[in-house]
């Protein structure tokens, strides 16, 4: 292996992206919007350099074996191979994870998921380094695998971490707790069961390392957070890490799905081992087992309330299956439980949230995060309850509504803007589309489509209301902040910004709202964007909804004081005295009236400042669950209007009418595609996506078998946003990404209800729930090797065994 | 690889006639991607299901993931790098741009693929026409109504052919409330 001189890589490293934004509260063109229509785009998977090298990953066949040997020599002596390594090659700390470092680079000892990495290869083609995988000879013995999240916890269940199987247990005690139950006359009871989601990103997990010829690798990578990645990366190669430089490259969707690493330890470890730049690309197969999914859960419900509708408490115990690792689990489980009684005023409260481990594959960070699964267990309740009282869904909703000043079961102080009663008022008020005549109707019209072979006898409306909320940013005394640098330069003449922060952009439009905030706030009329790496500080995940708010709020005070060394230098230079000073169009203004053109008054100099954003510090929860443990609260409310063939068990949603709160609208285009996208992903769980997964086997890793919805699928969105301020945020605003997803769900599923009557407490709902075949889900059957294309699942499980 | 696996076969990519020799069992996408350098025709499952690695040939929307390079020898292929003439967005793209009928974007090629094709069979067709004939692509993000906004926009002649430094004329802000009156 012969040193390479390190070089730029000919296809990546974006450039800078100047344009002139809108400003603040304007539709923007996006400006990635050309490359993206024209192809010129640069995908992680896209990215190439002479002489690179393909890395490959061996993934365990079992959930939970013990690892006896692994023999390398085979593959190391095909030609074309550059490097095999194993977890005895890792040089620094053996395992990662962002919350808990519990996951090994390289599997040693024992594999606890299917699809865990037990080895790498480095080779010259991609085919050669697959065909060396199989050269790899791993010799495990078979465990029996925990895949019940309930059994993990009992006394002789294997532990499959030394911490034993309890990733984490909250409880929340409010009020009298179930100790009111005396006072409510009215008492319903339901257990629900949410299935494993996935992100289902369309670009799959991809990135390229390349040594630096001194010891450091720079690593260009699809990602939502580069320093946590970077620290991780760093950490386990054992460098500094200003070694290990990331660069973001262009991101095929995330939603949660790239917070955790996939292969950047792995492609880091190959080109350094090589000294040759290296490329990984999962392909849609690899992908369902490179990243972690939405978790399953298990909800146990019941609500109290009073013959006029007032709710009097709530016992809840949540169970979530967290996997094989911990990933954000943690999280996710205090996210679950401080939402788990969903926007209402409830006095009394006893919650319980379980988060396991198994041997299932490991859970962590999607859209809405904990508070989706709660969403829809509290929802139904809310609907039984008000089918028990006699009363209007909507209604009972409305009486219980979370107002500012009331307390949370998790004692934190309900701040202003909460407009819960507001938006399900504006949801009430929008009008149902009109029914339409089913039988004779063009077939395309009918529930299933064109595969409805009826004419529509058995169509039957139905209509279904839910509200939700998210917390933005991130909570429970996490020093959560972002970093932006803004310098106001002069470029032929013409004054320009030029915005660097580390913020990942995954498709939601970030960089527009940066340069608006820029364009906004400095009064120039050109803005660039320099690419997201880590030669700025952290700008904290895109994740949580908080990009807008954490990076916005960053980027906003750079601008601020840039601008006050521009009015410090007028007053300086010019005698004008600072107050009443402006940035408009170029120039500095006082009373509509040029001052002096900022070209001008900057005389060739540059101003640049750098600033840390730190938001409201937050608090953990204490031993009874109470705390003031998050910064922000946004709320969206949903109502869906679906049609049912209930002999066929098909569903059309006809239309989603939602109201939600944003505080500010930075973007009206923008927003509108978070809002649709948002609720198209909260169809899919209601309808149709889950991860199947027996034994700790996934049976449905690929397109044709994991059904995300199509234009068919996703209805006409009628929306309405509040603008209410949130004092403490720039401009206002509120997070928009994750509210969309939470009360969609149940709000479908409500319908669904409507419309058949039957119970409906599983999601995703299956067709042979709704007509009536059979109460819960299926149990899959193996699948049938060769049958799913040509990555099915029989190829993995029996990769090695043969 | 023996020498004898290797075919010699042309491809006429848009509009340029490229001589490549191949392996019969290479796939016309990876052929596009990894021979030919154009990689603005994505791979989002390699399987036929998500439409994001959709082109024409001669014509007709084709998944490149589920076709033999030799299989298209001699014919006319168009991707995504094909539709724009010069700085002038074809009048698809130009849409796509100004209604945000996309996020990442992985998805977005194949759409326009899809949407050329569909709009020269039917120059002029309704929201149902337009979800019938993108029904075999999957979008992640949008949520699809920006694109089917963006297909009717083009169909109407409303997005005309303009060059990347003209501003768009979309009232977006009219449009916001119009969806919210529908």
């Amino acid at each position: 292996m012969s040193q390479t001189t390190p070089t730029t890589p000919t296809r990546v490293g974006p450039g800078p992206t100047t344009w002139t934004p809108g400003k603040v509260g304007e539709s923007d063109r996006r400006p990635d919007g050309v490359p993206k229509v024209t192809g010129e785009f640069e995908y992680s998977s896209d990215m190439r350099l002479d002489g690179m090298l393909w890395g490959a990953t061996l993934r365990s066949p079992h959930p939970h074996a013990e690892i006896r040997q692994i023999d390398t020599s085979e593959a190391e002596d095909l030609p074309g191979v550059y490097a095999v390594l194993t977890h005895e090659d890792v040089p620094g700390r053996k395992v990662y994870g962002m919350e808990i470092p519990d996951q090994p680079v390289l599997a040693w000892e024992k594999v606890r998921y299917q699809g865990e990495p037990v080895a790498i290869v480095a080779a010259d083609h991609p085919e050669t380094a697959r065909r060396a995988l199989e050269k790899v000879h791993v010799e495990y013995g078979v465990l029996d695998p925990i895949t019940d999240a309930e059994k993990a916890v009992q006394e002789d269940a294997p532990k499959l971490h030394l911490s034993g199987n309890v990733l984490r247990r909250i409880r929340i005690l409010h009020g009298e707790g179930v100790g009111a139950a005396a006072k409510a006359d009215v008492v319903v009871r339901g257990e629900y069961e949410v299935g494993m989601q996935d992100q289902a990103f369309l670009g799959p997990e991809s990135g390229l390392a390349v040594p630096d010829g001194l010891g450091g690798v720079d690593l260009y990578i699809s990602t939502q957070w580069l320093h946590i990645d970077q620290d991780q990366v760093a950490e386990s190669l054992g460098m500094d890490p200003d070694q290990v430089r990331l660069t973001l490259s262009g991101v095929g969707g995330a939603f949660g799905g790239r917070e955790d690493l996939s292969m950047q330890i792995h492609a880091c470890m190959l080109a350094l081992e090589t000294e040759r730049p290296v490329k990984m690309a999962y392909n849609r197969e690899e992908s369902f087992f490179g990243h972690v999914h939405r978790h399953p859960a298990k909800l146990r419900y019941e609500h109290g309330a009073t013959r006029d509708g007032n709710l009097v408490y709530v016992k809840a115990r949540l169970v979530f299956d967290g996997g094989a690792y911990a990933s954000s689990s943690n999280a996710v489980c205090l996210n679950a439980a401080t939402f788990a009684c969903g926007p209402y005023e409830v006095p009394n409260a006893e919650i319980e949230s379980h988060m396991l481990y198994t041997n299932n594959p490991p859970c962590g960070a999607m859209r809405g995060f904990g508070a989706v699964q709660a969403c829809f267990a509290h929802e139904a309740q809310m609907d039984k309850l008000a089918d028990e009282l006699g009363l209007d869904p909507l209604d009972l909703r409305i009486k219980n509504a979370l107002k500012p000043g009331d307390r949370f079961p998790f004692g934190q102080e309900v701040p202003p803007p909460a407009p819960v009663r507001e938006i399900l008022e504006r949801v009430k008020v929008m009008p149902l589309p009109e029914e339409q005549e089913v039988m004779g109707r063009d077939l395309r019209g009918l529930p299933g489509g064109v595969s409805n072979v009826t004419h529509g006898e058995g169509v039957k409306r139905g209509v279904g209301y839910a509200v939700g909320f998210k917390n933005i940013g991130f909570s429970a005394g996490f020093d959560d902040y972002s970093t932006a640098r803004v310098r106001l330069t002069v470029e032929d003449g013409e004054p320009l910004v030029e915005v660097h922060t580390a913020a990942a952009e995954v498709g939601q439009g970030l960089l527009m709202l940066q340069a608006q905030i820029a364009r906004t706030e400095l009064g120039v009329e050109k803005v660039s964007i320099l690419p997201a790496d880590t030669r700025v500080g952290s700008a904290g995940s895109t994740s949580a909804s908080r990009q807008s708010y954490v990076t916005g709020a960053a980027v906003k005070l750079a601008c601020e004081g840039v601008r006050e060394r521009l009015f410090e230098r007028a007053r300086e230079e010019l005698g004008e005295p600072p107050d009443g000073l402006s940035v408009e169009a170029g120039n500095v203004v006082r009373d509509g009236r040029t001052v002096v053109p900022l070209a001008e008054l900057l005389d060739g100099d540059e101003l640049e400042e750098t600033c840390e954003y730190h938001h409201r510090e937050t608090h953990p929860l204490d031993e009874n669950g109470q705390g003031d443990v998050h910064l922000q609260y946004a709320f969206a409310a949903h109502r869906a209007v679906v049609e049912v063939d209930v002999e066929l068990g098909l569903v059309r949603v006809v239309e989603i009418a939602t109201a939600q709160d944003v505080g500010k609208i930075i973007n009206p285009q923008a927003l509108e595609g978070q809002i649709e996208g948002g609720i198209a992903q909260g169809l899919g769980l209601a309808l149709m996506e889950e991860i199947q997964v027996k034994e700790g086997k996934v049976l449905n890793a690929s397109f044709t078998d994991y059904l995300i919805p199509t234009i068919l699928d996703m209805p006409t969105v009628k929306m309405e946003v509040l603008e209410l301020a949130d004092p403490e945020a720039p401009y206002g605003l509120k997070g928009v990404g994750e509210p969309p997803t939470i009360a969609s769900t149940p709000a479908i599923v409500a319908a669904l209800r409507d419309a058949t009557g039957l119970e409906l407490t599983r999601i995703p709902v299956r067709p042979e729930q709704l007509a009536g075949v059979s109460d819960g889900p299926p149990l899959p059957d193996e699948p049938t090797p060769g049958g799913a294309g040509y990555a099915e699942v029989g190829r993995l499980d029996g990769r090695r065994e043969t | 690889m023996h020498q004898e696996d290797i075919v010699i076969v042309t491809l006429k990519v848009n509009g340029v006639e490229r001589p490549l020799a191949v392996e019969p069992r290479r796939l016309l996408c990876d052929a596009l991607r990894e021979d030919l350098g154009l990689t603005g025709t994505n791979l989002g499952c390699e399987q036929g299901v998500c439409g994001s690695c959709t082109v024409l040939v001669d014509g007709e929307s084709v998944r490149s993931c589920l076709m033999f390079a030799v299989q298209a020898g001699g014919c006319e292929i168009t991707t995504v790098e094909g539709l724009a003439s010069g700085e002038t967005l074809h009048p698809l793209q130009a849409a796509f741009w100004e209604k945000q009928a996309l996020q990442c974007g992985f998805c977005t090629p194949g759409f326009l693929m899809a949407g050329v094709e569909l709009l020269r069979r039917n120059p002029e067709p309704d929201e149902a026409g337009v979800r019938a004939a993108l029904a075999g692509n999957t979008c992640r993000c949008t949520g699809y109504e920006h694109i089917v906004d963006a297909v009717l926009a083009a169909a109407d002649g409303a997005a005309r052919e303009r060059t990347f430094a003209e501003e768009p004329e979309v009232d977006v802000a009219a449009e916001v409330v119009a969806r919210e009156g529908r």
